[in-house]
């Protein structure tokens, strides 16, 4: 009579066990993920309804806040930049894939030229930001005088509407490139050799071996570099700030950056228009993120 | 400096006295939030501190610098939780979100004694909602810091009206250099240049109007100014690519003779020091007049103390401020800070530049404005400036710069 209820909790424990232990070990990384991921998205949403300095009272002003959005040349000017980041970033994938196809093979000393290729991306991408805001600088950089030897005029390259996007995004190719290349170097070291010794007898060579034998066997490698740079591209918060403020008058903003000075920089604090920034960021986002869920569910189901 | 020191002493044990025959000994504590950590205003501030504690040897002050940057937005977060006695800050609009917000303490009655009458100056840039906020310990001018040496072997002598400021300019261009170096990357350079040609377009009264929000952006006079400016511009008077420097960035051009004057405040005479120019290569002239007859108004940042409404020890708080605005304390600050005291009792350092300026400023009938981004809403001016940028790339843009700051203005004052 005494030993029941000790064996019934002892039976529940042993009974669950297994299907309580993951969510034990689970918990605590749910907790912080629904605390500082999770509830601050829906947070967000509801900021973003508001006008509010961060001090005084918030004011619920509807959807205003999105109405003033579409009506601000400098959102659009900041979300054509995001899709020139996304597009051009893009190109370190073949990039780094031909500096990985340049660097596999045997010779003395490739794993110094490798360290030396792969270098730029152990570097903390605000150093890289500063290197390359003096490279660009019109008055002591080394950009000018190099235009100057191939004949071509000098350049301000980040006090030019026109071109500062670009010059912020080869900036942040230089590390990225790094990035793909290791990538991909691991991905080779992967690649069958009977496959690339049966094609050769096939005869196939150069392109073709590339593009029908090479790259099919590197997609988990491709997969990788494209989500991991698609990242890069949404976060180049930092360089943007290191190197131009958003300026010259706000052409080099993205959506994150542009999200950063309207709610949190010097002349900011109005975190209502902020968060709807945010908001937007996050949808378009979603596309993406949905893409990426979408094709691990079908390759988890497919394998 | 030995001399000083002495002086110092002496106005000490006096104070001392006086404090002492006045009030009792302050006793607790007395936390101190000073925004700035470059070595000259860390030592002024230090000095400061150590003054105050040596006439109140109970009191246990505790100060903490924080960075200039960092303290503009850092202070948002300690005036709300655990918030210090005394903190640094701006005059001007600066203070009006945290005077909206319930956040600084009214030091109406500070300014209601002899004190008021002392800092009088700088009474309506402490003033919001008809109470005062803080106290100030220091100003600068701004000018038109110049190559002397360049100017003279060109012939040429500082403008004081508009036409002369041109001339000049054209026979520096004319002379392969540039008239006129800036810095426009961090915007706020470019604020400079609105400040002046405004002011000296239409006088201090208009241009208070247009930075309160009181007057469309899209006004003639608006444009008139703007127009003055593109005068500049189209003769290529300023440096090219300023939009990527700093202001610092641009100081070279001046120290290397490529530009010849720096529309700038006073605390780019250090630097330029640093970087070789002599007293005698430097010179200031103050920003010439354009429309005849206007009473010049200048720009004279003020920084000061103010107490967050949070404060435990208010009173100290209090007694500190009292100190901070005092002649002597003010005199022995200044000299430190190569800047300008507020109280009309305090002695003005015997610097070439500070003299200037202070004789200058003494002398500006138009009125003292604070600086555009202290003088104008925090949105608007992030805005404003971005468009002065824009003006001095591109001023074919200036219809619509005009058109989307109108839109903000017309936004702004409709919440």
């Amino acid at each position: 009579m005494t030993a029941d209820p000790d064996i019934q909790s002892k039976s529940w424990w042993a009974r669950n066990q297994m299907r309580a232990a993951p969510w034990l070990f689970l918990a605590p990384g749910i907790a912080f993920f629904a605390v500082y991921v999770i509830f601050p998205i829906f947070q967000s949403f509801q900021i973003s309804l508001y006008r509010w300095d961060g001090l005084g009272e918030a004011r619920y002003i509807g959807v205003a806040n999105y109405e003033q959005l579409f009506d601000d040349p400098a959102f659009y000017t900041s979300l054509m930049n995001n899709v020139k980041w996304l597009v051009l970033y893009l190109l370190a994938i073949p990039g780094g894939l031909f500096i990985a196809l340049f660097l596999n093979q045997q010779v003395r000393g490739i794993r110094l030229y490798k360290s030396l290729f792969f270098f730029p991306f152990v570097i903390s991408q605000v150093v890289v930001g500063l290197v390359f805001a003096w490279f660009y600088n019109p008055s002591i950089g080394l950009l000018n005088p190099m235009l100057d030897l191939v004949g071509l005029g000098p350049m301000n390259v980040l006090g030019n509407p026109n071109t500062v996007t670009y010059g912020i995004i080869a900036a942040g190719l230089w590390p990225q490139i790094a990035y793909c290349m290791i990538l991909y170097l691991t991905g080779l070291n992967a690649v069958d050799p009977e496959q690339v010794e049966a094609a050769r007898l096939d005869g196939a060579k150069g392109w073709k071996m590339l593009w029908y034998v090479i790259l099919p066997q590197l997609r988990p490698a491709t997969f990788i570099a494209v989500v991991v740079t698609v990242i890069g591209a949404l976060r180049s918060f930092d360089m943007i700030s290191v190197m131009t403020n958003g300026g010259p008058f706000g052409s080099s903003r993205v959506l994150a950056y542009y999200m950063f000075e309207v709610s949190l920089s010097e002349y900011g604090f109005r975190m209502g228009y902020g968060a709807a920034i945010a908001v937007v960021l996050f949808l378009i986002m979603l596309v993406y993120i949905a893409f990426f869920l979408w094709r691990m569910w079908r390759e988890e189901r497919e394998g | 400096m030995q001399s000083i020191f002495k002086g110092m002493a002496a106005g000490l044990a006096m104070t001392t006295l006086l404090a002492g025959a006045a009030s009792a000994e302050l006793t607790g504590d007395l936390r101190i939030f000073f925004n700035d950590q470059n070595p000259a205003p860390k030592a002024a501030m230090e000095g400061m501190v150590e003054r105050f504690q040596q006439m109140h040897p109970d009191l246990n002050i505790e100060l903490t610098l924080i960075d200039r940057e960092a303290n503009k937005t850092q202070i948002r977060n300690y005036l709300t939780a655990n918030a210090p006695d005394v903190n640094g800050w701006y005059a001007g609009n600066r203070m009006r979100p945290y005077v909206e917000a319930g956040l600084f303490e009214d030091v109406s009655d500070l300014w209601a004694g002899p004190m008021g009458e002392e800092l009088a100056s700088t009474r309506p840039a402490l003033t919001l909602d008809g109470k005062q906020w803080g106290v100030p310990y220091s100003y600068y001018q701004w000018g038109i810091y110049y190559r002397q040496d360049i100017y003279d072997e060109l012939g040429l002598t500082p403008a004081t009206t508009w036409d002369e400021e041109k001339a000049n300019c054209q026979a520096i261009l004319d002379s392969g250099r540039k008239c006129y170096t800036i810095g426009t990357r961090f915007l706020w350079t470019a604020g400079g240049w609105f400040d002046y040609l405004n002011l000296r377009t239409h006088g201090y009264d208009f241009h208070m109007a247009l930075t309160a929000g009181e007057i469309p952006w899209t006004d003639d006079r608006v444009r008139q100014t703007f127009a003055n400016w593109r005068e500049l511009l189209d003769m290529g008077a300023f440096i090219d690519d300023h939009t990527a420097y700093s202001w610092q960035e641009a100081q070279p051009f001046m120290v290397n003779g490529e530009a010849v004057a720096y529309l700038m405040g006073n605390f780019v005479v250090a630097p330029m020091r640093e970087a070789g120019l002599t007293d005698e290569q430097l010179g200031f002239y103050q920003f010439p007049e354009i429309t005849p007859g206007i009473p010049k108004a200048e720009d004279a940042p003020t920084d000061i103390f103010t107490i967050p409404a949070q404060a435990q020890n208010k009173d100290n708080a209090r007694a500190f401020l009292q100190y901070v605005a005092s002649a002597e304390n003010q005199t022995i600050v200044n000299d430190t800070l190569g800047q300008l005291p507020i109280n009309r009792n305090a002695t003005v350092a015997d610097d070439k530049f500070i003299q200037a300026g202070f004789e200058m400023l003494s002398n500006a009938t138009g009125g003292i404005a604070q600086f555009f981004d202290r003088d104008t809403d925090a949105e608007m001016a992030s805005a404003a400036m971005q468009g002065f940028q824009e003006f001095m790339v591109l001023p074919d843009n200036l219809d619509g710069i005009l058109d989307r700051l109108e839109q903000l203005r017309q936004r702004m004052n409709a919440e």
